[in-house]
């Protein structure tokens, strides 16, 4: 295994874009020339239902083509999951989670007992004030790079300007709002 | 200056379509395919690919359709999985028999029943027998590269023949990764224009894919055969020229790390990446094993195939689909017969698994290679073993 591989597993709902999160964090790590790879869980989508998205990230041509069992990292971009699956599922032990919630890592870790490193955002007050939308996933982009220093903010904002065109303003200061306020409890 | 962009496989495939400028796709969506055709159909909307995009109410239409446009010329594309195949089953043999070129990508899907729309190799092997040259991508860029190719090859007057392409539906086909592009002037230089050399005209009737009586039929399918059999030569050479322009070499049967092995694993499509890890972690543990991936299944490169497993003892051959009351898994199948006359060959143990799906993880190719090494020492009296597998199902270990 390549030790420098990076696995990731989001989890949301269909509709609030784990699916382009993965995929526009992919594409800013593959523009800097790294490696990388996204894809949604395999099979029909629903709008609201509970879904996954996988991303992995080497700085060498990466062939493993299977599902991600032990993740390095965890990302919750909507708090209703935490009770309704399993999100910590094969996540290593020294893993990262990231979750969208409006409360702080404390209250996350004596709800949880999670051990691993937590970081928390708000994440639907912010989409709600940048886009005027509760779509979390661009916010939880910028918490997740802060989290994982893996791609340059710089590189995610060049995607956004891409695939959101005029409205990329209010998904760019989401991205940098969570960027800027998300919560690392180690 | 080609450029290195983020491209999902599928989408590959649609710039690969795009940059072979060709004119005619009629296709029907349906999963795991779909982002191919919707993803043309908006290049031609959009002005991107100057192309006639036939919106057709079935894959039957699709590859009848198809048939017409190279009839009178036309560079042409489908695109189709599983259930898709099979309703377009009838006119895939006509395509080829009638030697109408084109090139077909099959994002490789279970069949029905139990209804499924995940990946496996049910659907291809379906139509193993239809005279289509078949091969199988293990990446994106595989999948780009190959369309090129396809049409390349198809096209090439001593060969006439459509190119299937297969990519693992799912597993490639919706996976997003790094994907090289080339210059547009490379591509033309590589893939000339179509110049089909039976062009349906009014003004020189002829007749396409007449009756044939019992005096002629034998004939036909005897040239036929004799074509797509010759044909390996021009592949060959194609991905020669292929590896010269574009720096990526392509073969009929790929081999890795087999210096040496005492044991092959073969493998086909997308399963080949993972399992080239496992081979690297058992060779560093200082096992002799090495792998063997069929990129052509048709024309069957035998004489590569032999030379590439001859050393060896034992062949651990992983289908991703099952022949019914047969040997287990069709490669498997053919692979035994190959090897069949040879004075020396490897023992060949059959394994079916991923089947609908199911994910091969790392460990489960490590225990195909740990079982499939036991039973060959004991001489391989069993049929094949399912990976995996949960249930009443050791009868087949018995036969």
């Amino acid at each position: 295994m390549d030790s420098k591989l990076i696995e990731v597993r989001w989890h949301g709902r269909g509709g609030l874009g784990a699916v382009t999160s993965a995929e526009l964090i992919a594409r800013a790590a593959i523009a800097e020339g790294k490696y990388a790879q996204s894809f949604p869980s395999f099979g029909p989508e629903r709008r609201g239902a509970p879904l996954q998205a996988f991303l992995r990230i080497s700085d060498e041509f990466i062939r493993l083509r299977t599902n991600i069992y032990t993740p390095d990292v965890v990302v919750v971009i909507d708090p209703t999951l935490l009770r309704a699956t399993d999100v910590t599922s094969g996540l290593k032990a020294d893993g990262k989670i990231i979750i969208n919630s409006k409360k702080t890592p404390g209250e996350i870790k004596s709800e949880f007992g999670y051990n691993w490193t937590l970081a928390v955002v708000d994440a639907t007050t912010i989409a709600r004030e940048t886009i005027r939308l509760p779509i979390t996933n661009t916010a939880m982009i910028g918490a997740f790079l802060r989290v994982v220093d893996v791609v340059k903010l710089d590189s995610l904002v060049e995607q956004l300007h891409e695939r959101f065109g005029s409205r990329a303003g209010g998904n760019i200061d989401a991205l940098k709002r969570a960027y800027d306020e998300v919560a690392i409890m180690e | 200056m080609s450029c290195r962009v983020a491209l999902e496989a599928s989408h590959a495939v649609a710039e690969a379509v795009r940059m072979a400028d060709v004119d005619v796709i009629a296709a029907y969506p349906i999963t795991p395919q779909t982002h191919i055709p919707e993803r043309l159909a908006e290049m031609v909307a959009d002005g991107e690919l100057s192309a006639a995009y036939i919106p057709v109410e079935s894959e039957h239409s699709a590859l009848s359709a198809c048939l017409g446009a190279v009839a009178v010329g036309a560079r042409t594309f489908t695109t189709t999985a599983g259930q898709g195949l099979e309703l377009m089953h009838e006119v895939v043999y006509v395509a080829s028999s009638m030697r109408y070129p084109m090139v077909m990508v099959i994002a490789n899907r279970a069949l029905s029943a139990p209804l499924s729309v995940w990946g496996d190799h049910s659907d291809v092997m379906s139509v193993r027998d239809t005279g289509w040259i078949q091969v199988f991508a293990q990446n994106n860029q595989e999948a780009f590269d190959l369309v090129l190719w396809g049409f390349r090859v198809a096209e090439d007057s001593r060969v006439l023949t459509p190119v299937m392409v297969n990519l693992d539906g799912f597993t490639l086909s919706h996976v997003t990764e790094a994907v090289i592009l080339p210059e547009q002037e490379v591509v033309n230089s590589f893939l000339p224009p179509f110049h089909y050399p039976f062009v349906l005209n009014p003004d020189k009737p002829a007749t396409h894919g007449a009756f044939a009586a019992p005096d002629i039929y034998t004939e036909t399918k005897i040239s036929q055969e004799v074509a797509l059999r010759k044909s390996k030569d021009i592949l060959l050479q194609g991905w020669q020229e292929f590896g010269d322009m574009f720096g990526r070499h392509y073969r009929p049967v790929e081999i890795y790390r087999v210096e040496g092995a005492k044991t092959l694993l073969l493998t086909m499509g997308s399963f080949t990446e993972t399992a080239k890890m496992v081979i690297d972690a058992r060779r560093d543990r200082g096992e002799l094993v090495g792998l063997v991936s069929l990129r052509l299944w048709r024309p069957f490169p035998f004489t590569e195939f032999r030379q590439a497993v001859k050393e060896a003892d034992t062949l651990i051959v992983l289908d991703r689909s099952i022949s019914f009351g047969g040997q287990g898994g069709p490669v498997c199948s053919e692979v035994r017969s190959a090897l069949f006359s040879e004075p020396k060959r490897p023992v060949v143990v059959s394994f079916v698994g991923g089947l609908g799906g199911r994910d091969m993880a790392e460990e489960d190719f490590g225990y195909v290679l740990d079982r499939g090494r036991e039973v060959a020492a004991k001489g391989s009296p069993e049929l094949f073993e399912t990976v995996g597998v949960r249930g009443e199902v050791s009868g087949i270990r018995d036969l």
